[in-house]
């Protein structure tokens, strides 16, 4: 296998029942360590996207393939070591401590029944630091506010050492500060050869730090290529249905409703 | 007892191998295996309300047990067996039914099923109180019911000790993984876990332990529910710590609930009795005190 496996979206179809359809036959190449920001409204089929490139949710039709390989023809274990979910929320009935939930990452490099070793404390420490989260360590994570909880998130997630890193809609209840906090982390991400797909609600984050950018509705792929061509005033109307105007200042991309 | 007298005389003797150890032992078991999967039952449920008797196990073994007392003769070995039986049909019910349900998420279904087959349960063994002689049979029911460990013997021991014991440690092997499944299913998978497949395995290697000592025990409330939460309190929500803690707990508490079921009063207290009530003053005691971490799920 490559260092960075090739992610590619063949004809998907999914439901969640035999008459609804949440994809309908999608294709997709994601760019290799690249930043994907996938758009689109609500009930779009975004997160039902982001389960079937994780495998969670299996295609009805067509397939996902990584490394041309479909992707259920992998073990759990190995996908685990390949792709990392960031989720939207998660729910925490138990108080685990920021550090011990990090920790929780290095599960896939660890057997059924085993505990953590001190390589796997080690990494965990490494991506606390990494994302300057020390502070946070031993605070439980369900005391923490949204933009910490989304770091944690992040670095358990991190701690995975996944090739391909997912994220559902890693911004959306942060502030403007976190918001670049995550992003940047995001940026540095793909630097470092990970590939990088995440949904969004706000168009600024796509300009902002995404490579290619997706424009999904209705289960499909409206248009896909760089910021460039897809973040038009045509496309964005056409998308969500109202008008919207895109503007260029200096180098960056303004979007607001008209 | 003084220990001379354990030396030298051999009915003290007697006493103490035949009748105190296993009873011992098995109160011990009964606290270990209610603890730890209660918390296992929290944790993979997400909820932290939940007891071992959920999944139609309790009512199970209460109806089994009263069947044997009524058609069988009510020989303790038909009891125990009768009551183990119906436990884990009430188990098996409790998962087929969980998959015909149509809607909700897994939690839901398997918590519904649990309640539809425990109230099937306690309706037959409704009828079966109804037909029970009142003089002799209901009040071997109704004392089964509250549960006891006067009844232990050695063979009960060698019957419950190896089934117990090997449950628990694939349950305590499998701690990690316990903390990875208490996430929510999606984030569970990316980490590599098969979360269907492994839920189901941990649940029924728990409610087996349960099903085994509660056909010695009879009905024993609390322990489960409220050890996990002390344990939590005192080692964290981790798993690694708070499982093998749940069961040090559970274990302790079991047997000084025992130990005041057999000396308070000159008869027997049944110990289900006492546990329920130590268990409840404790929860309130646990509520009152700060903020209990229950379902910060807003």
């Amino acid at each position: 296998m490559s260092e960075v496996p090739d992610l590619i979206l063949r004809d998907v179809g999914f439901g969640y029942t035999e008459e609804s359809t949440v994809l309908d036959s999608l294709s997709l190449k994601v760019e290799p360590a690249k930043i994907t920001a996938i758009l689109g409204p609500n009930g779009a089929g975004k997160t039902t996207l982001l389960n079937t490139i994780l495998g969670y949710l299996k295609p009805q039709r067509g397939e996902v393939l990584l490394d041309d390989e479909n992707i259920a023809s992998y073990s759990k274990r190995q996908l685990s070591q390949i792709i990392g979910l960031v989720p939207q929320a998660e729910h925490f009935p138990f108080s685990f401590t920021a550090f011990e939930y990090i920790l929780l990452g290095r599960t896939p490099y660890m057997g059924m029944f085993s505990m953590p070793k001190e390589k796997d404390y080690k990494a965990a420490r490494d991506i606390v630091e990494l994302l300057k989260i020390t502070h946070l360590r031993n605070r439980p994570v369900e005391e923490l506010s949204g933009g910490e909880q989304q770091l944690v998130l992040l670095a358990r997630a991190l701690a995975q050492e996944p090739k391909i890193l997912l994220l559902d809609e890693p911004t959306t209840h942060l502030d403007l500060g976190n918001t670049a906090v995550i992003l940047n982390a995001l940026k540095d991400l793909a630097r470092e050869n990970v590939t990088v797909v995440f949904t969004t609600h706000d168009p600024q984050a796509a300009v902002f730090c995404a490579d290619q950018l997706v424009l999904m509705k209705k289960g499909n792929v409206l248009s896909a290529g760089s910021l460039e061509e897809t973040m038009t005033s045509d496309s964005l109307t056409q998308l969500y249905g109202v008008g919207i105007q895109v503007e260029k200042v200096d180098t960056h991309r303004v979007v607001f409703l008209t | 007892m003084p220990l001379n007298l354990l030396l030298n005389e051999s009915l003290a003797q007697k006493l103490v191998f035949s009748l105190r150890i296993p009873r011992l032992i098995m109160a011990a078991l009964l606290g270990m295996a209610l603890a730890a999967c209660g918390e296992v039952l929290q944790m993979l449920f997400q909820n932290p309300i939940v007891e071992p008797g959920f999944l139609g196990v309790s009512q199970g073994a209460a109806f089994g047990a009263s069947l044997a007392i009524l058609f069988m003769g009510g020989s303790l070995l038909s009891v125990e067996i009768s009551a183990a039986v119906f436990a884990l049909i009430g188990l098996g019910l409790s998962f087929a039914i969980s998959r015909l349900i149509k809607f909700g998420g897994w939690v839901l279904r398997l918590v519904l099923s649990g309640i539809v087959v425990s109230a099937i349960m306690s309706s037959g063994l409704g009828i079966l109180k109804y037909l029970a002689d009142p003089l002799t049979e209901l009040q071997d029911i109704t004392f089964w019911l509250l549960g006891g460990l006067w009844s232990t013997t050695w063979s009960d021991v060698l019957i419950v000790l190896p089934v117990v014991a090997v449950c628990l440690s694939i349950v305590l092997l499998m701690r990690w993984r316990l903390n990875v499944l208490s996430l929510n299913d999606a984030t569970a998978f990316s980490l590599g876990a098969a979360t269907a497949r492994e839920r189901v395995f941990l649940l029924t290697c728990a409610v087996i332990a349960v099903a085994a000592v509660t056909s010695v025990s009879g009905i024993v409330n609390w322990v489960g529910l409220i050890v996990p939460h002390i344990s939590r309190r005192i080692f964290g929500s981790n798993a690694q710590y708070s499982l093998p803690g749940s069961m040090l707990i559970g274990g302790i508490f079991t047997i000084i609930c025992d130990v005041i079921a057999r000396t308070v009063l000159t008869g027997e207290i049944p110990l289900g009795i006492i546990t329920s009530f130590l268990g409840a003053v404790i929860f309130i005691i646990l509520m009152s005190r700060e903020k209990l971490k229950v379902g910060s799920n807003e």
